[in-house]
């Protein structure tokens, strides 16, 4: 199937009503969860899982994905009213949408987010849909070493951007490898680590972890932190939303960085929409004939961030659909849901569920529309949710956390684990070790384990075979060099202040 | 080497990490680590044991040796959260003689009225409304199972 007679395949399945719904549905939750601080999509995700078990594949990562990009959309609102960052991928539209709030034109920087969204997710589709195929066609090369050392240069770059320390972000990853090993080895039907807990023999299921440890750990951190602040005005009408021509016309070239560093950073595991928002304002700054604006509520610095948060969302479903790697927690999560339906991610998801993949890049033209309208002439009616007061928001999490938990195999063996975790994610958070790579190296664990003892029967034992082929040779002393970089100072104080940036 | 050091979290965590990444090691020794088929089930958690006992260790020592002190710690918000935390598994565990929804009301009542220091009404309004609300969403209108317990419910 080529790209054309794909993406209209896709449109046959993603512009029927059911899918439809749930794709509004899905846009809907995620402007909602952007738009509250403390509730991020991947908690959500996690969250509505168990819910998804019933649906057809395509229309469950219909919704979860739409809540995914949906976040990136909402997030601006709080970072405008509020000063206060509605997800890590709004941190830096603060810094000039909040100005511009404060000097009367919270409306415009409103609306230029919006539309930022609105153009520079279309492009990441539009890129996805053009690269995802070639791509997929050149993993079908791939066996168990270079599956192998995709992941090991996966979790490489992961490791490097989730926090200032490397070392934490190594042990988070290995307490994720310790994890998926618990239950019973597959090649040899071995029981590991269940402690004498037949109800571990099966492993611990991955929604459980998930939501403890972002769910749970963000309602912790959130009580924790106790955060309160002012929200600004929002102007009603659509008139007062618009931004003006000047700033648009000074927005241009923002669109275009926007989208491009988005979608090239997103494609990158690890690098995730933080950091690609920060280096897009970085970049609209450097080559601004008025940087001094900057700062200040100049509108290129709310257009070229939240147009790179949006388009990094394409790009990191390239590696999530064609490699099956995901780049980050969210990501992850949408690849535990995948499996869970039955849909394997991979080179061959094209061809082997085109209902899925071409189902899911059609309904994200579809959903970019659908939440330009929810965040333009709808933001005052969402900005009413930050209204609605931690008190009660909080034990809702908490109550379909626990639903969430339990949904899963119906055992209260399953809640008590949750407690677990979620007290794990928040010491986690507390002592700033990175929880991605801990989510990753659960998701990945498994296939990982599989491929090296796969490589190593294929070759009795010889560990050559895993650099003998030149993918597998390169990703491996990518993954090595990536690794080693933060040992030289120059580049490891540009790693800390991306990192720092990135929230 | 003061004692603030050892309280440091970076070191208890490392101790911590480095405790578990021995027990693994230990644990993998008592499975085939290499077989006639290839790899046995050892294979894999021998070599990550010895990684994070290896990473753990580095994190005290760097810790150590630099000296690096921990940033303030807000206290009474640790204790909020705790709090919040401590309700939320003792609910957890009553789920089992008074089923989901008693517990999740006892759960929004305590973490309204106690962790949020809302009045006590508040709190008993918000805890029957969300559990009626959990009610009619989950097992009404979704037909997902929860917990029953001596009530039926």
């Amino acid at each position: 199937m080529d790209i054309f007679s794909g993406l209209l395949h896709g449109f046959s399945v993603a512009l029927q009503p059911a899918n439809l719904f749930w794709c509004f549905v899905g846009c809907f939750l995620g402007t909602v969860v952007g738009i509250l601080p403390g509730l991020g999509p991947a908690a959500t995700i996690a969250l509505l899982l168990p819910l998804t078990f019933k649906m057809d594949p395509a229309s469950g990562i219909i919704m979860l994905a739409g809540i995914y990009y949906g976040a990136k959309y909402g997030g601006s609102t709080t970072s405008i009213l509020l000063n206060i960052p509605g997800e890590s991928s709004s941190v830096v539209t603060c810094i000039d949408g909040h100005a511009m709030a404060r000097n009367g034109r919270a409306g415009p920087a409103l609306g230029i987010a919006a539309i930022a969204s609105f153009v520079a997710g279309s492009v990441g589709i539009i890129l996805l849909t053009v690269l995802a195929p070639p791509v997929a066609l050149f993993a079908l090369q791939f066996s168990s070493p270079e599956y192998f050392a995709l992941m090991c240069l996966g979790l490489a770059l992961v490791v490097l951007l989730s926090g200032p320390s490397l070392i934490k972000g190594l042990l988070s990853l290995l307490l994720g490898l310790w994890l998926t090993s618990i239950g019973t080895d597959l090649f040899t039907a071995q029981s590991r680590f269940i402690f004498g807990q037949p109800q571990l023999l099966g492993g611990m299921d991955f929604v459980v972890i998930a939501i403890g440890v972002f769910a749970i750990a963000e309602v912790m951190a959130s009580i924790d932190a106790g955060d309160k602040a002012r929200m600004l005005p929002v102007p009603k009408g659509l008139r007062n939303l618009l931004p003006s021509w000047e700033e648009l016309k000074a927005c241009r070239f923002a669109f275009v960085n926007g989208s491009i560093t988005g979608f090239v950073i997103g494609v990158l595991p690890g690098a995730g929409a933080a950091i690609s928002s920060f280096i897009a304002y970085g970049i609209e700054k450097a080559f601004s004939k008025h940087p001094e604006k900057f700062g200040h509520g100049a509108p290129e610095g709310v257009a070229a961030p939240e147009g790179a948060n949006n388009a990094d969302s394409g790009g990191a479903l390239v590696p999530l659909l064609t490699l099956g790697i995901p780049g980050g927690g969210t990501t992850a999560i949408m690849l535990s849901a995948l499996v869970l339906w039955g849909v394997k991610p991979g080179p061959l998801l094209m061809t082997e569920s085109p209902d899925v993949f071409w189902g899911l890049v059609a309904s994200m033209y579809i959903g970019n529309v659908v939440l330009l309208i929810l965040n333009l002439p709808m933001v005052p009616v969402f900005a009413q949710i930050l209204r609605m007061p931690v008190h009660i928001l909080f034990p809702i999490i908490l109550g379909i956390a626990l639903v969430g938990a339990y949904g899963v195999s119906g055992r209260l063996f399953d809640i008590g684990l949750l407690v677990g975790f979620g007290l794990l994610g928040y010491v986690m958070v507390k002592l700033k070790y990175p929880t991605p790579p801990l989510i990753l190296g659960f998701v990945l664990g498994d296939a990982m384990e599989r491929a090296l003892r796969q490589s190593l029967t294929m070759s009795q034992g010889d560990l050559s075979i895993l650099v003998r082929g030149w993918i597998s040779a390169t990703m491996l002393i990518l993954a090595i060099v990536i690794l080693l970089l933060p040992l030289f100072g120059r580049f490891n104080q540009a790693r800390m202040k991306a990192i720092a940036e990135g929230g | 080497m003061s004692k603030d050091i050892l309280r440091n979290g970076d070191v208890l965590s490392g101790a911590v990490l480095a405790a578990l990444g021995v027990y693994i090691f230990m644990e993998s020794r008592h499975w085939v680590y290499y077989g006639d088929d290839g790899p046995g089930p050892a294979f894999f958690p021998a070599w990550y044991g010895v990684a994070m006992v290896v990473l753990s260790l580095a994190l005290m020592v760097t810790t150590i040796r630099n000296r690096t002190k921990a940033e303030a710690t807000d206290w009474a918000g640790v204790r909020r959260a705790l709090v919040a935390w401590a309700v939320f598994a003792i609910c957890a565990a009553s789920m089992f003689w008074l089923g989901f929804f008693v517990s999740f009301a006892i759960l929004t009542f305590f973490t309204v009225a106690y962790v949020f220091r809302q009045p006590p009404l508040t709190g008993a309004i918000i805890a029957i409304c969300a559990a009626a609300g959990f009610y009619v969403v989950f097992p009404f209108a979704l037909s997902v199972q929860l917990p029953t317990g001596v009530f039926g419910f």
